[in-house]
């Protein structure tokens, strides 16, 4: 008995090991087609494929499959033919690092889009960097990740080939405060986040700019993002009196969040940042979400003329998922590396030079394009120069733009 | 406002849930000292199997009243099955194995289990929104309590009472009795232990699955990786009762529950200790627990002190 026993775990052993090779050779026969003509560059694509924020990674996938699509189809840069690299990162940090480095292993990769999690994208900026790999994120909002870990104070740029579509918290934050303490005359604001680098760092800065205004703080509490009751917080907020709820996170938890506040008896809106603006959280936070508000970064992807193809070549293209809240902010990170890859090929007499992935790093500082959310170029951190931000409140069942505008200090 | 009362309300129901998840640990560690790791996966495949009768099989628009019952009934099925089918084909053929070894497999059917709802269940690769009871909530003193709280408040004690009458009354109750107490003494008294240890995962599977409708109409949504931190909860509290014991595996539960939610409504109110309040650290405080009560009684709040079988 005890023999079959090992026998049958050496065999899932075996099993396991055989499985764990063919995932590791995949690598091994790309840029077989390379050889014939035209040069195969690799976008990669890191986002949640899997798990509770996969509505969002599908989205970044899809949208940035179809930027190379649409480059391809119009043989944008002569000679070159695009491919999407997608890793599923979880929205850990650990699996993000992974897959960064299995990244710049690939010497086909000149660009990255994502990730997601401003979480990951700490753990992923340095292995980009010292490979000189360019990495573009569509939805990163945490001000460290381009200004240095004292931008309050000083804004230092600690890595070269990080750049984001995406607008910060240092302005999504403020701009939250503003609109709730000015325009819906909100005064007693309680503030939750999940304690992760997005969350923390939007309520951090939400907060600042609320006491500021005049508004009053009535209670502050960390969720834990693994957990799906928030009954005690739902009682605390009530005691507190407060007229609004911030909460700084994703929709996963600010859904039951949202529903649990209301079920225990205090009827006021939670606020949120462009990380629970998805369909998912009203179907998550159920009717009683009407009135819940969102800012996300830029003007509504819908409303934009520039985003009208966009829209319609993603349905054409027949994808499974919503492209969700940053498939316009991810077709124009793909977009933006395959400007800054044009621009190295053109330069370079229309060919790849050896050292690729530094030109492209470079060649992205300076690239300027119009894009799906309007004009698209980055400043001297990295950031997105494009500084506009909406404000969307639940209505009948779906996001509706309520207001945009510019956050200006 | 005195809001003590609706935390510990709040506790209870929570703590209510662990205690249905709890009692499938305890039982089938109870008889062949297995800690059944892929438990919390049986909670979410009956979480699901109750979705799959409302929206699959029932016409739209049937009323709760008579979809509860259906439903429930669905997600016993698919959990009694899924739990069956694990100790035949999973455990069985281990069970003179090293104990290690039935073990790595629990944890590794726990990944398994996740990952075929996450690949074959309709769009089950993020939460799905389960059905709710109509009705608003209703108001005892300065307590609310929701409609969906009202299953799991009434649900929890029966299912408790049948499970103790199941187990000392009737024959196969007092069979699994023998088998936990020694199971080769008990085979030669003629108790067939091999459909004993079914019945214990069974059982044990069923009230998985009350819990996780419950868990549904409490929450409003189910997603495919929900059984995990509840399964471990869950255990834990099965341990802070006394792992073996039915009454622990509830007592336990509604212990570990309780001691969450007032950690989280009350420790940041004690002064020096805001850092250290908070949800995040409600889980800290409710080790710091276990720990305390396993220091004192190793075997667990109601647990007997037995002779490790090793």
């Amino acid at each position: 008995m005890r023999q079959r026993s090992l026998i049958a775990i050496t065999a899932a052993l075996a099993a396991g090991a055989l499985t764990l090779t063919a995932c590791g050779s995949r690598g091994g026969d790309k840029g077989s087609d390379s050889g014939k003509g035209g040069t195969t560059v690799t976008i990669g694509v890191d986002a949640p494929l899997t798990g509770d924020l996969s509505a969002l990674g599908l989205g970044i996938k899809n949208s940035a499959d179809l930027a190379a699509k649409t480059a391809n189809k119009k043989n944008y840069v002569k000679g070159v033919t695009f491919k999407i690299e997608a890793r599923d990162d979880q929205a850990q940090p650990s699996a993000g690092q992974q897959n960064a480095t299995a990244l710049v292993a690939d010497k086909n990769v000149l660009g990255v889009v994502g990730p997601l999690n401003s979480s990951v994208a700490e753990s992923m900026q340095k292995v980009f960097d010292d490979a000189k790999l360019v990495e573009v994120s569509p939805a990163n909002t945490g001000p460290s990740l381009t200004q240095g870990p004292d931008w309050r104070t000083k804004k230092v740029r600690t890595y070269k080939s990080y750049f984001r579509t995406a607008t910060t918290d240092a302005i999504q934050g403020p701009f939250a405060a503003q609109y709730l303490y000015n325009d819906a005359k909100k005064k007693k604001v309680f503030v939750i986040d999940d304690k992760k680098t997005y969350g923390a760092g939007l309520a951090g800065t939400f907060t600042d700019e609320f006491k500021k205004l005049g508004g009053q703080i009535v209670g502050t509490e960390h969720i834990n993002p693994d957990a799906k009751d928030f009954s005690a917080i739902a009682t605390e907020v009530k005691k507190s009196g407060a007229d609004v709820v911030y909460y700084g996170g994703e929709y996963p938890q600010a859904g039951p969040l949202s529903k649990q506040i209301k079920a225990a008896g205090s009827k006021i809106p939670l606020v949120g940042g462009d990380g629970i603006y998805d369909p998912t959280f009203i179907k998550l936070a159920g009717a009683d979400s009407t009135g819940d508000l969102a800012t996300s970064v830029g003007a509504p992807v819908e409303s934009l003329p520039s985003a009208k193809q966009f829209v319609a070549d993603y349905k054409a293209a027949g994808y499974k998922d919503e492209y969700a809240a940053y498939g316009g902010y991810s077709y124009d990170s793909a977009w933006a590396i395959i400007e800054a890859v044009k621009k190295v090929v053109d330069d370079n007499g229309g060919k790849l030079p050896s050292d690729a992935r530094a030109k492209v790093t470079a060649a992205m500082q300076n690239v300027s394009f119009d894009g799906v959310t309007g004009k698209v170029s980055f400043d001297e951190f990295g950031d997105a120069t494009n500084k506009q931000l909406t404000v969307y409140a639940v209505k009948n069942g779906a996001w509706a733009a309520e207001k945009s505008g510019t956050y200006t200090g | 406002m005195n809001e003590l009362p609706q935390q510990l309300v709040n506790g209870l129901l929570l703590g209510s849930m662990y205690g249905l998840v709890a009692i499938g640990y305890t039982m089938v560690y109870g008889i062949v000292q297995l800690i059944n790791f892929a438990h919390g996966e049986i909670f979410m495949t009956g979480a699901f199997g109750a979705l799959t009768v409302y929206v699959y099989i029932l016409p739209d628009g049937t009323s709760m009243w008579v979809a509860l019952p259906l439903m429930l009934i669905g997600a016993v099925i698919v959990s009694v099955l899924v739990a069956v089918g694990a100790e035949r084909f999973a455990y069985r053929p281990l069970r003179t194995a090293p104990r290690l070894a039935p073990l790595i497999t629990a944890i590794g059917l726990s990944l398994a289990l996740q990952q075929a709802v996450w690949a074959w269940y309709p769009e089950a690769k993020s939460a799905r929104t389960f059905p709710q009871i109509p009705g608003g909530p209703f108001h005892i003193g300065s307590v609310t309590i929701q409609t969906g709280d009202i299953f799991l408040l009434a649900a929890a004690p029966i299912s408790m009472a049948v499970l103790a009458y199941f187990v000392m009354k009737t024959r196969t109750g007092r069979g699994m009795q023998a088998t936990a107490q020694d199971p080769d003494t008990a085979k030669l008294m003629g108790v067939n232990t091999d459909r004993i240890i079914v019945v214990a995962f069974a059982l044990g599977a069923a009230f998985a699955a009350v819990g996780g409708v419950a868990y549904g109409l409490k929450y409003g949504q189910i997603d495919f990786r929900m059984g995990f931190i509840l399964g471990l909860k869950a255990f834990t509290a099965a341990v802070l009762g006394g792992i073996g014991n039915i009454y622990g595996a509830m007592i336990g539960g509604v212990v570990l529950g309780i001691a969450e939610t007032l950690a989280t409504a009350y420790i940041s109110d004690i002064p020096g200790m805001d850092k250290f309040g908070s949800q995040t650290w409600a889980d800290v405080w409710a080790f710091v627990l276990l720990i305390l009560v396993l220091l004192f009684r190793p075997q667990g709040l109601l647990g007997e002190r037995v002779a490790d079988r090793a």
